[in-house]
């Protein structure tokens, strides 16, 4: 059964009704618990979990250092390529938003990852917009076959490939996938994304059980917080993790918590989701799933940042750029403003400030 | 007044041996090291970085102190054999603590693959360590395949509660002819004192010392409560009994 099915079942109006009705005693036997099932979750996404937010802290810090110790694991994110033919309206590549687009040529690869590597960082994500024409996957293997040279371990954030593709991809060394739901509520998806290849809900939706067939190491999800009610969002996001660990038990299976940020566009999010939010969000996953990759991007700023090191997060990006190249070549107009400027020495310092080792190397893509 | 013990022909006198992964930085370790006095220190191959001296772990594990290189990361027998090679490759002998885990949830060992992997790495030449859950068949034929060691696990890596795999250890502490070495879930001194009372030739620990508040403090109870079971094995602990001796002896007739 795929995770679609899954999605099917969902019933809103239940789930919100449920969530409204948890009181305190439930949450504290969420907090009081060991395992915690899917209705412990739901208990430790809801408003009443909000005034808990330090005892959920406390617990999800202890979980953390006790199962990835004190260290987090940098990387940066490479973009690639910014065509695209989708229309999502809160994306800066939006097709119809009129910005100089580009490609990097292998050149231009290879001059970027030579200075993202002398940074230090061996995890590298490589990101495109979505063009089959300007940016298809053999242009992806012709990058991957250059940035391997200077990473051992790569993961792409691109658009949805076929379960053939991810295994071809991950047959010339790359190990991980980041691909974002955006938004799990489907109507609220098809009003975000008005055309383009990325309107197929479902073919988005099955893409990490695509790759994880394909024997992708990592696999990372997420909702694009900011575009519907974030503890429903939330909660499906819990859902479509906890099935990926248990259908792909050998994957490391990551989640993210972008919240939206301006970009060039200028759409608002009509869900905004607040800084205790996104720690009510943090913690309640640490509690449910003690062994999950949590990152944080530098879509947050510093000083956050620096806080929600102690606080579940595992992987963190630094030296981040949206925009095509920018480590070695002139950027353009990013996918969104980032809010965190930090070079990598920087992030380090702050890493180990917080009495954290940040970590380059975790993986080798042998 | 303690007995050293061996691998093959490596000789060593200590009997913690500890990993190099969770600690806040390489000075830590660097520090626990010296602390628990001990001789070997496992280090996951997928984070050494010789490109990058600063945070090349290597550059931070003292000189006199052997390198037990594992192989953690790996989810197939393959994997597990490439990264050996590349351990060796890049110099680290041909000692190998085998770790093939392909259950990202609990962390438990695929005994199977396990198995697998050290019938290919023993062939190559390869001292093979297998972490593996404590089972009598598996043990058995990781030993017929040329093991050098068994590692059973005393509960899930990084789980700090204990050694409640106790039972099937004793087990393997009897019928198997290697060096017996509980590697993970032990979380306190005690425990390890307890393990190594029981018979284990040597204790492996990362999580209890790294986690630790004071990992350097801790790093040395570890090193005494080892020292302490070592010498209770040798001493032999008395005999348990439930009750004081009987006062009236059912076979006091016979005399």
């Amino acid at each position: 059964m795929s995770f679609y099915h899954v999605i099917e079942s969902f019933d809103a109006a239940a789930f919100q009704r449920r969530i409204q009705s948890i009181g305190p005693s439930q949450v504290e036997i969420a907090l009081a618990k060991d395992r915690l099932s899917l209705d412990d979750l739901l208990a430790l996404l809801s408003p009443a979990a909000a005034a808990y937010l330090e005892p959920m802290a406390q617990k999800a810090h202890r979980l953390t250092v006790q199962h990835f110790g004190r260290t987090i694991l940098l990387y940066t994110p490479l973009y690639l390529g910014n065509y695209c033919c989708n229309t999502c309206v809160y994306c800066g590549f939006n097709a119809t938003n009129k910005i100089r687009r580009s490609k990097l040529t292998m050149a231009e690869v290879e001059a970027e990852a030579r200075a993202i590597a002398g940074s230090g960082l061996k995890h590298i994500l490589i990101l495109t917009g979505e063009s089959r024409a300007q940016t298809p996957v053999s242009y992806l293997i012709d990058c991957v076959n250059i940035l391997k040279k200077y990473f051992p371990s790569i993961c792409i954030e691109v658009y949805a490939l076929t379960e053939e593709e991810y295994t071809e991809l991950t047959a010339y060394g790359v190990d991980g996938l980041t691909i974002y739901q955006e938004v799990y509520q489907r109507e609220i998806y098809d009003q975000l994304h008005p055309s383009g290849p990325k309107k197929d809900y479902r073919f988005r939706l099955e893409a990490p059980e695509r790759a994880g067939r394909a024997g992708m190491r990592t696999l990372g999800i997420g909702a694009l917080f900011g575009l519907h009610n974030w503890r429903e969002e939330g909660f499906l996001q819990g859902l479509h993790a906890a099935y990926l660990q248990d259908t792909f038990p050998g994957a490391e299976v990551s989640v993210s918590f972008p919240r939206i940020r301006p970009q060039v566009g200028g759409f608002t999010p009509p869900s905004p989701v607040s800084d205790r939010d996104l720690v009510q969000l943090i913690t309640a996953f640490r509690l449910f799933m003690p062994r999950l990759g949590i990152t944080i991007s530098t879509r947050e700023r510093a000083q956050l940042r620096n806080h929600l090191i102690h606080l579940g997060v595992t992987k963190m990006s630094a030296g981040s750029c949206t925009a095509v190249g920018g480590h070695a070549t002139p950027a353009g107009t990013g996918q969104f403003e980032i809010s965190d400027e930090r070079s990598v020495p920087e992030m380090a310092a702050a890493i180990y400030g917080a009495g954290y080792q940040p970590v380059y190397k975790d993986w080798q893509g042998y | 007044m303690t007995q050293p013990w061996q691998i093959r022909d490596l000789t060593f006198n200590s009997r913690l041996i500890i990993g190099t992964g969770k600690y806040p930085s390489h000075q830590v370790l660097r520090e626990v090291i010296e602390a628990s006095g001990v001789e070997l220190v496992t280090v996951a191959v997928r984070r050494v970085d010789l490109d990058f001296p600063e945070e090349n772990i290597l550059n931070y594990i003292p000189t006199g102190c052997r390198l037990l290189p594992n192989t953690s990361g790996a989810r197939t027998a393959e994997e597990a054999v490439r990264i050996a090679r590349l351990a060796r490759a890049s110099g680290c002998g041909d000692l190998i603590k085998l770790e093939v885990v392909n259950d990202n949830k609990y962390l438990l060992p695929d005994n199977m693959e396990t198995l697998r992997a050290t019938e290919i790495l023993v062939k190559e030449g390869f001292t093979v360590l297998p972490y593996v859950s404590p089972d009598l068949a598996i043990a058995r034929r990781l030993a017929e395949a040329g093991a050098a060691a068994i590692m059973p696990l005393g509960a899930p890596i990084g789980s700090n509660r204990g050694l409640k795999t106790k039972e099937l250890i004793r087990i393997l502490i009897d019928e198997i002819p290697l060096p017996i070495i509980v590697d993970a879930g032990i979380g306190r001194p005690s425990e390890a004192a307890e393990a190594i009372e029981l018979g284990v030739t040597a204790v492996m620990l990362n999580t209890a010392i790294a986690t630790a508040g004071d990992p350097v403090k801790m790093a040395l109870a570890f090193r005494h409560a080892v020292q302490a079971g070592h010498l209770a094995y040798l001493a032999g602990l008395g005999p348990v009994q439930e009750t004081a001796a009987a006062s009236s002896p059912l076979t006091g007739f016979l005399q």
